[in-house]
């Protein structure tokens, strides 16, 4: 039953896949994109990686497709007619794919228990984690603890990706009076529903955030969230407002306090004697020393994501505002 | 249990129907508003129906409790986005059928 569910669900993802190649509407192919996700995030479901479908459900369907409607309101919804002959990209492309399926024949066996994938540090993770990390969730231990600095290298990416559409698109404030408040006034419905669930969407995201060491979820998704939450309160409420809120400059000062919060754990734990990020060191007990190693950078995570997801969100929607003033 | 398990699978395929049947509305439908309420409507029961048939197969622990925010969450959110959706279109200027079938017909009067 699994199996053809599966198989359903990668149908359904390969025809997505080809119609997004063919359309020139891009609003169309961002919302594919979302339902990308959607199938996605069900195809992890059903192999049981719960994290990875959180993630991608949240960040893949929820915030970059807000992201790219954001773009395509800047941009325009049209794609441009190529010029170009499309006879070079075809052979490349073929050539390419010929190339990969070449290289998939070497591939062990699907789902082989044998594989190396499964035989490398894997048994160690499933065996060792409880008694040396002690949290419920493997994929959190494996995240925050065994893999630590290559999450470490996540997060400054997250925090980086903020950086570079700052640079490049700036978040105007509206210093005029002049300029109206914008959001959706005339939607009393709305107005009600968003006041309702706003505090909910937070809740929960705080609930991801710290039951992450025991269900699905952590700081990367709790960040995503919560972020969500101030999106939707910019949508009906308008940029003013949310910019009362939280300011431009409290988010840029959040974005870089939770990279430092995480990196200030390693360098404490160097500082107790241990290597960089040995959770071990941060208390008597190496156990209670891994769980609060793993809340402390997790919050880092979730204020640098949540953080750098709405400065993301602000540039693009100042940019679209200032346009529609002019 | 096993009453609990029909019952279960009745709501379940009642559900599938009606989200199947809103599917159908929203291809077959002639124009946008008619469209949004197939959608919406069919929507609203389906969650109703599909969660009913969820709630039966747990345990009455604490998952009864997840799935019921679940279902308020989609109760409250469904409903809106197509209220939202509908009343966009209607300010953005965007006539049904009916009425750009009469000013068609003014048109030809005029005309």
């Amino acid at each position: 039953m699994a199996e053809f569910i599966n198989l359903a669900l990668l149908a359904l993802l390969a025809l997505t896949a080809l119609r997004i190649i063919f359309l020139k509407d891009l609003f169309s192919v961002v919302m594919l994109f979302g339902i990308y996700s959607f199938l996605s995030a069900s195809i992890f479901l059903n192999l049981d990686a719960v994290d990875v479908a959180f993630t991608e459900a949240s960040v893949g369907a929820g915030i970059s497709t807000v992201l790219m409607l954001g773009t395509l309101a800047l941009t325009g919804r049209k794609e441009k007619a190529s010029k170009h002959s499309s006879c070079l990209p075809l052979v490349v492309v073929c050539v390419t794919g010929a190339v990969l399926i070449y290289g998939t024949l070497d591939m062990p066996p699907f789902g082989d228990p044998n594989n190396p994938a499964h035989q490398h540090v894997a048994p160690r993770y499933i065996e060792e984690s409880l008694k040396e990390v002690g949290l419920p969730n493997m994929v959190t231990s494996v995240l925050a603890s065994y893999r630590g600095f290559d999450t470490l290298g996540e997060v400054v990416v997250v925090f980086a990706a903020a950086i570079g559409v700052l640079s490049l698109l700036g978040i105007r404030r509206q210093k005029d009076e002049l300029v109206a408040d914008t959001g959706l006034k005339e939607h009393r419905v709305l107005h009600v529903i968003a006041k309702l669930i706003i505090p909910l969407i937070i809740l929960f995201a705080l609930y991801v955030q710290f039951h992450g060491d025991f269900g699905p979820g952590g700081g990367f998704q709790a960040g995503v969230i919560a972020a969500a939450a101030f999106i939707l309160y910019t949508l009906v409420f308008g940029l003013k407002r949310t910019f009362v809120v939280v300011s431009p400059k409290f988010l840029a000062w959040m974005a870089s306090i939770g990279v430092l919060v995480y990196a200030c754990v390693g360098l404490f734990s160097m500082f107790k004697g241990g290597q960089f990020l040995d959770y071990n060191q941060l208390a008597a007990d190496p156990i209670a020393g891994q769980h609060y190693g793993i809340i402390i950078i997790e919050l880092g995570v979730g204020i640098t994501v949540f953080a750098a997801m709405l400065s993301i969100f602000y540039a693009f929607e100042s940019q679209v505002e200032r346009s529609n003033v002019q | 249990m096993l009453i609990l398990d029909i019952v279960s699978a009745l709501l379940l395929i009642a559900g599938g129907f009606f989200g199947l049947s809103g599917a159908i509305g929203l291809f077959k439908f002639p124009d946008f508003y008619t469209r949004v309420h197939s959608a919406s409507v069919t929507d609203s029961i389906a969650v109703i129906l599909i969660m009913g048939g969820l709630l039966l197969q747990t345990s009455f622990d604490i998952n009864t409790a997840k799935l019921l925010f679940i279902m308020l969450f989609l109760m409250l959110t469904s409903p809106t986005a197509s209220h939202a959706l509908a009343k966009s279109a209607r300010h953005g200027g965007l006539a049904s059928m009916a009425e750009a079938k009469m000013d068609e017909q003014e048109n030809n009067n005029n005309g």
